[in-house]
């Protein structure tokens, strides 16, 4: 089985930590992700409020490359670019005379017919089978699983039973040792692009998210998106003139947690990256 | 010889703006065995009739066709014209020339080719046709009512204050269903034990009424008129008529742990119970499941305890065969359990509930005594939050429907709460406030204006735990269009009626339809809201839809005189369109051989035998013979008989055949 790999710009440029610790931890499972060539935007945020055909032939186009490339399955581990490839895939294959549109412009053969993966349906089906033989150090922490808006919606295509409960990432970090916390935050929004255009909203909305969580004993916050990580981590300034405190929670990527747990090192999982530094040594 | 009458109807333009009409009726006159033909723009009207009659009579036709409309819309209309004619009325058939023709096809020669068609071919099935006479049944005037909540309750007293017997079964202990658990019921706040208990004491004391508790149908065969049906009386482990209802046993019984089923698990009862103080039989049952002898073989002390020696412990199920004329169906609804709306924390915390179990706490025959007191500490909440539409009107996780009860029941619980705690708040998150009934848009008016219940336009989108309260956060839609967030000590969830979950198991034993949700389907949504698709089969009550109690009760009525209208004859007549076994003269008799196989294959067990005997008595054939009263001609038996000696009455093989042949013959 070959196994593509999109990183789209985040896992390039803000959260290079979470492509560091999700390549290292596949290659301690002994599986290889295959970056797929001349990838493109994924068309997150703009394009699909302006533009719907662009909207879809964006990803699309890199959907078209990895079955040119004879992927089985794509991963696709930022949240925003997972929906928006998922999104275009669910639509062209409800909506025939569309695909045929959109091949059209694409100019390569197009079947619409991957399977694309999540970094937590990646880690399920992959990752998890093998944690047994791989932990090494067992987190022993309580954390708080947030999974934001994207990773489990919408609940027509996810065919999540529990989009407003998930439960997917609690059960990995349980399988990693730790203690994930029954907190009622886990599906809050973070402010998303109100990042740029309005931190305060995000200092707002995430520090809401960051009390909650250290209120409830968390020691870590576990994420799966740059969106997230980003306005729960650099955004801390925001949050701490809106909460008027100084939170110290760290926010760390599930594949860091995981390549901890691995018994790889701090800075084979990326954790120095961050703006709140992590220490997980602090046990309960 | 054949004179056959053919008569084509425009149906306004129906048909004619497709078919032409006065061209079907030309060349239908040119047909072999055709004495009259003719075409009008209404046939089924008076004069349409008239001209039918005249037709007959002046013609001495002794065949008609009519050209026009479905057999299901218009068939008996045109049947009763011949026979008022003087002609026998399965000599009388119909070409369907709306729904099999003008209605799916374009205007075009090829439409008209196909009504001429149509209308040859009925032409050569009448020549075929002989007169056939109504078969009589006789009626057992004896009615099943399945489900003694307030539907079953009043169709079962209407029908036997008309004087027929009824049979009322019930599944659970005590019949009341849904009703007696509710507080004061919309939109008069009367109480609801007061209005239903002196009917359940009626129902039990009617001398027409036979009320089966603990029961359920296990089968049901036949048709209407005569349907025979199983039911399984479950073992109560009591002798009914020893036990004098002291209620001895229930106070003793040392199993006293179990969440009681009609105080929604806000209360407590025994192994050995009645389900409520006013439980009509007042007599108590052994459940089994719970029960510390059943289960470890130790206790007993109940059949101690007895002052009469009620107690059986080695009752068994028994199955008890019936004989009844009609059926009604009063089994009720469900309501969701909110387990699935992870968000609104039902199950996890525990004053989160739902509106059922707000009634047991707001009843004076509830756990609290009708104090609204929570259930995690028992503290008077000072705020309480409803969520109207919880799992209602939810495509992605609940049900698409609208539950129509809850709006006006959540208006009631707020109204309920704020006269028991003056000082408190209420809020209902709401999707829109559906009011429409006598009295009810003034009854939630009443709860705004007058009992300031502050309903807030929104969804809440999560409800969690802080500081010992409950959070809920929703959004207020209208003005503010802000987020909200109230602190409350109490949630109630408006959670979705849906069907039972035995309903389409009950639906399939008895060959009834249901809906995509379960409810029980009527014949028709406008014209026939009582029926079903099965004759002599009849609904009442929430088992159809989700409906309040007058409503409820306005359908068991309709039901009920339904059941009366049949019960009013003494024999029904039938189509004789049935099977029947070939006899011809001696010696052969019938080319019937006796081998049986059309009575394995009938599926309504309608095929018996004949022993034909000579005139000393002597058998000297055996052979099949169809039950009237049982077929329904539906015709497996003919497949399946292999010297052809089977036959369906009006749709014999020889004119099956004739009508395909004729249509083949298309010029
Ligand atoms: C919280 C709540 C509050 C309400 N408040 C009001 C109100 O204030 N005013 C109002 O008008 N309406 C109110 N209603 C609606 C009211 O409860 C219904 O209209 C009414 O109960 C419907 O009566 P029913 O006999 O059709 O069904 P049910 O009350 O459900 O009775 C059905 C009976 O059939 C029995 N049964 C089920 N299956 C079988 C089987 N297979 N064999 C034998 N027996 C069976 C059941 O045990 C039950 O006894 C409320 C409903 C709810 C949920
Ligand atoms: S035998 Fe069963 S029902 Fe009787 S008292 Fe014991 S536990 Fe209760
Ligand atoms: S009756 Fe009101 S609360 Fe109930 S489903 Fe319909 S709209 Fe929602």
């Amino acid at each position: 089985m070959k196994i593509g790999f999109y990183p789209g710009c985040s896992l390039t440029g803000s959260s290079r930590e979470y492509n560091e610790s999700l390549l290292a931890i596949a290659k301690e499972a002994g599986i290889e992700l295959v970056e797929i060539n001349d990838w493109n935007c994924c068309g997150a945020t703009a394009a699909h409020n302006l533009n719907k055909e662009l909207s879809l032939s964006l990803p699309a186009r890199n959907l078209a490359i990895a079955e040119s490339e004879e992927m089985d399955e794509l991963v696709v581990p930022c949240a925003a670019c997972f929906n928006r490839l998922v999104m275009t895939q669910h639509e062209l294959s409800e909506k025939k005379d569309l695909k045929k549109v959109i091949s059209e412009k694409l100019q390569m053969p197009f079947k619409n017919e991957i399977r694309i993966l999540n970094v937590l349906q990646f880690l399920e089906k992959h990752i998890v089978p093998r944690l047994d033989q791989l932990v090494k150090s067992p987190l022993e922490i309580d954390v708080a699983c947030y999974y934001g808006c994207l990773l489990v919606r919408p609940q027509n295509v996810m065919k999540s039973e529990r989009f407003e409960d998930p439960m997917s990432m609690d059960t990995i970090m349980q399988k990693l040792g730790a203690n994930p916390i029954d907190w009622p935050f886990k599906t809050e929004c973070c402010g998303a692009g109100f990042s740029i255009s309005k931190t305060e909203i995000v200092g707002e909305l995430s520090g809401k998210i960051v009390r909650n969580a250290t209120g409830r004993g968390a020691k870590a916050i576990v994420v799966a998106c740059p969106m997230c990580h980003s306005n729960l981590d650099m955004r801390r300034p925001a949050i701490d003139s809106y909460l008027n405190m100084k939170m110290d929670i760290p926010v760390i990527y599930i594949t860091q947690a995981i390549a901890l747990a691995m018994g790889l090192t701090p800075r084979q999982a990326g954790i120095q990256r961050h703006f709140v530094p992590v220490n997980l040594t602090v046990n309960r | 010889m054949s004179k056959i009458g053919v008569f084509i109807c425009h149906c306004g333009e129906n048909i004619s703006a497709t078919v032409d009409v006065a061209r079907v009726a030309e060349a239908a006159g040119q047909l072999e065995g055709v004495a009259f033909s003719t075409d009008y723009k209404y046939m089924c009207s008076d004069p349409g009739q008239t001209m039918i009659k005249q037709a007959i009579k002046e013609n001495g036709l002794n065949g008609v066709v009519v050209g026009s409309c479905s057999p299901r819309m218009h068939e008996p209309t045109f049947r009763k014209a011949c026979q008022e004619a003087g002609l026998n009325p399965f000599m009388c058939e119909m070409a369907n020339l709306r729904e099999h023709c003008s209605w799916v096809h374009d205007k075009s020669e090829a439409t008209t080719q196909k009504a001429i068609d149509l209308v040859r071919t009925l032409v050569e099935k009448v020549k075929l046709n002989k007169p056939l006479f109504s078969i009589q049944v006789p009626v057992t005037k004896t009615a099943l009512v399945i489900g003694g909540g307030i539907a079953g309750i009043q169709a079962s007293l209407d029908i036997a204050s008309a004087g027929h017997q009824v049979i009322l079964v019930e599944k659970d202990p005590s019949i009341g269903g849904h009703m007696s658990q509710l507080s004061e019921t919309f939109p008069t706040l009367d109480c609801s034990q007061c209005i239903l208990t002196p009917r359940m004491v009626e129902v039990a004391q009617h001398p027409n009424i036979k009320l089966m508790t603990y029961a359920e149908l296990e089968k049901l065969e036949g048709s209407i008129g005569n349907f025979k049906a199983t039911i399984r009386k479950k073992a109560k482990s009591i002798d009914e008529d020893l036990c004098n209802g002291c209620g001895t046993c229930t106070t003793k019984c040392p199993t006293k742990k179990i969440p009681s089923e009609f105080n929604t698990g806000l209360g407590m009862r025994t192994a050995i119970y009645v389900p409520f103080p006013q439980a009509v039989p007042n007599k108590p049952v052994i459940d089994k499941e719970n029960c510390s002898y059943y289960q470890k073989g130790k206790c007993k002390v109940c059949e101690k305890v007895c002052p009469t020696g009620a107690i059986r412990f080695d009752q068994e199920d028994e199955l008890v065969e019936l004989e009844v004329g009609a059926v009604v169906i009063a089994t009720g609804f469900d309501i969701m359990q909110p387990s699935g709306f992870p968000e609104y924390g039902y199950g996890k915390y525990k004053d989160v509930i739902t509106g059922l179990q707000f009634e047991r706490l707001a009843s004076a025959s509830g756990p609290t005594l009708g104090e609204i007191r929570r259930p995690s500490d028992g503290k008077i909440p000072e705020k309480i939050v409803f969520v109207a539409c919880a799992g209602s009107r939810d495509p992605a996780k609940g049900v698409p429907y609208c539950s129509k009860i809850c709006c006006m029941y959540t208006a009631k619980h707020a109204m309920l709460y704020q006269h028991k705690v003056h000082h408190g708040k209420s809020y209902i998150f709401y999707m829109d406030i559906r009011a429409a009934g006598k009295n009810y848009e003034e009854f939630v008016r009443r709860a705004i204006v007058e009992d300031e219940v502050n309903y807030i336009r929104g969804r809440v989108s999560k409800v969690y735990e802080e500081n010992g309260k409950l959070i809920v956060k929703g959004v207020d839609t209208l003005l503010s269009a802000k987020p909200v967030e109230i602190e409350a000590d109490m949630v109630v969830l408006a959670s979705a009626a849906v069907a039972n979950p035995g309903a389409e198991a009950l639906a399939q034993k008895m060959h009834v339809s249901y809906d995509s949700y379960n409810f029980f389907s009527e014949a028709h949504p406008k014209l026939k809201p009582v029926e079903t698709n099965t004759a002599g089969i009849f609904l009442a009550g929430a088992c159809q839809a989700p409906k309040d109690i007058p409503e409820t009760v306005s359908q068991a009525s309709g039901a009920a005189s339904k059941v009366i209208i049949l019960f009013s004859k003494d024999e029904l007549s039938r189509d004789p369109l049935i099977a029947v076994v070939n006899r011809s003269p001696a010696p052969v008799f019938s080319t019937c051989v006796g081998c049986f196989m059309c009575a394995s294959a009938c599926p309504y067990q309608a095929i018996g035998e004949e022993l034909i005997t000579n005139r000393q008595g002597k058998v000297i054939k055996k052979v099949a013979k169809v039950n009237p009263g049982l077929c329904q001609g539906c015709g497996t038996c003919v497949a399946f008989c292999r010297s052809k000696s089977i036959d369906i009455q009006g749709y014999s093989n020889e004119q099956m055949c004739a009508e395909v042949i004729a249509l083949l013959n298309h010029e």
